[in-house]
């Protein structure tokens, strides 16, 4: 069973319709104890860095590290990719995971911003998460602030520069775009998630 | 590299897609659910569903529409057409919409569109706008010069005013003033329509495209005259649009969604293809 993390930031059906379609069990929750049960935890998100603050006050960040101590995979998307990281611009006060080293900043003045649509990866060989999809795929961002190139990107995307497009260490990964709404090239990556 | 997205628009009214000219002479295209997963394979990059009716007695069908269409759609959804309150917009939500389009009652409540960001964030909400070009200066209340800091367009007399309620009422606001006002108040994208072209296939405004994209820092998809490939490598180029909408063009088989693409493509315009 995979736990759909609930922190009442925006709209999770889409991830959970996704995994229906691949005929993959999940469980949206807010429950720290689901999340504790869960062999896999998705943590989605669309909205606002601040909105990850829910899941100090739910019991559902300790719940989580808990999980991810015992190396349970983990798949953030989008806010919840730059919850993994130590913070972000966009609130500063709210602390991150701090998983991976780095701050996610805002988008340059010169591009228009959010950085909304479909744009192309660059991908490196070795991702486990990636297996099968090459660089140059599309998929759908959606998002005003970034992921820094670290150590861990596994994937890159330009606007305005290069950033974080996916991220991936050990058993934790992040994706920066939309998974669930990247048509086929996100099926794939969700299939590749469920089968690790 | 960010692509330019070409989004299909199936109009829907009592659970039917259908499509008119200039938001008259409506005729029946088909099952939503089905067109909206034929688009998605087509290559469409996103799909929208507007409810054109948007009776209350028909909310109930819309809503049931919607579920059954997401079920297949693995692209981005937007639903619009009658949705007047927050609750109204969580119902859509709910049903599986990534993103809903407000139109009349943003209108009438702007602060609904800070309401509706604030609780699913600004890229679900689209700020919809019909436009006509004003040719009666003599009942046109909001004759607003835009001003020149914001570099749209100035003196050269174009004006455009939105309209609502399916483009049956004027509003007296000038188009490209109420882009920018939406923006600021948290509109992730502007989906504008050109009244004046809407189901004519004739190319879209680019010049009102271009006077609200210049004007806002957000998104504009560009919408009324798609028609043929030159139409669309026009709104893109000289328009400044994010993405292009059209309707009629893909429903009765006049061109296929792939053919576009690669043309367009092949014109130089950054598409996502092959998807």
């Amino acid at each position: 069973m995979i736990a759909i993390v609930d922190y009442r930031a925006g709209n999770l059906t889409s991830v959970k319709k996704a995994l229906d379609h691949l005929g993959v069990e999940s469980t949206i929750t807010h429950d720290p104890d689901v999340v504790a049960k869960g062999d896999k935890i998705i943590l989605p998100g669309v909205g606002h860095f601040s909105s990850t603050s829910i899941l100090d006050e739910c019991g559902l960040r300790a719940a989580i590290l808990e999980r991810l101590d015992e190396r349970v995979p983990f798949l953030g998307v989008c806010v919840g990719m730059q919850w993994m990281f130590a913070s972000s611009e966009e609130a500063p006060t709210i602390t991150g995971a701090g998983l991976l080293a780095g701050r996610c900043e805002r988008f340059p003045a010169n591009v228009k911003s959010p950085h909304v649509g479909w744009n192309s990866l660059i991908c490196e060989d070795h991702s486990r998460l990636f297996r099968g999809v090459t660089s140059g795929a599309f998929v759908y961002f959606t998002h005003s602030y970034r992921a820094p190139v670290v150590d861990t990107t596994v994937a890159r995307s330009e606007y305005g520069g290069e950033f974080s497009a996916a991220v991936e260490k050990d058993h934790l990964f992040g994706v920066q775009f939309h998974p669930e709404k990247s048509g086929r090239t996100g099926m794939h990556l969700l299939k590749n998630f469920c089968e690790l | 590299m960010l692509t330019k997205r070409i989004i299909a628009c199936l109009d829907v009214m009592a659970g039917r897609v259908v499509k008119g000219v200039q938001f008259q002479q409506l005729r029946d295209a088909g099952d939503p659910a089905e067109l909206a997963a034929a688009h998605g394979e087509a290559g469409a990059d996103e799909v929208v569903l507007l409810d054109v009716t948007a009776t209350h007695e028909n909310r109930k069908t819309l809503i049931d529409t919607v579920r059954r269409a997401a079920r297949q759609l693995f692209i981005p959804f937007t639903v619009g057409g009658g949705i007047r309150s927050l609750e109204e917009a969580m119902a859509v939500f709910d049903a599986g919409a990534d993103k809903i389009s407000i139109n009349s009652a943003a209108i009438a409540d702007p602060s609904l569109i800070a309401s509706i960001a604030a609780r699913y964030g600004s890229q679900a909400v689209i700020v919809a706008i019909d436009a006509k070009r004003v040719t009666d200066w003599a009942t046109f209340s909001g004759a607003v010069r835009n001003d020149a800091s914001r570099g749209s367009a100035k003196d050269d007399g174009v004006k455009f005013e939105a309209y609502v309620s399916g483009g049956r009422k004027r509003t007296g606001r000038d188009a490209v003033e109420w882009a920018h006002e939406a923006a600021e108040r948290g509109a992730g994208e502007i989906l504008l329509t050109s009244m004046d072209r809407d189901g004519t296939g004739i190319g879209f405004d680019c010049e009102l495209t271009r006077a609200v994209s210049e004007t806002v820092s957000i998104p504009v998809i560009a919408s009324g005259g798609g028609g043929n490939t030159r139409t669309f490598v026009e709104v893109f180029e000289r328009g400044r649009a994010d993405a292009a909408l059209a309707a009629s063009i893909f429903h009765f088989g006049l061109r296929h969604l792939a053919d576009l693409k690669r043309e367009l493509q092949s014109a130089g315009i950054p598409m996502r293809w092959p998807c």
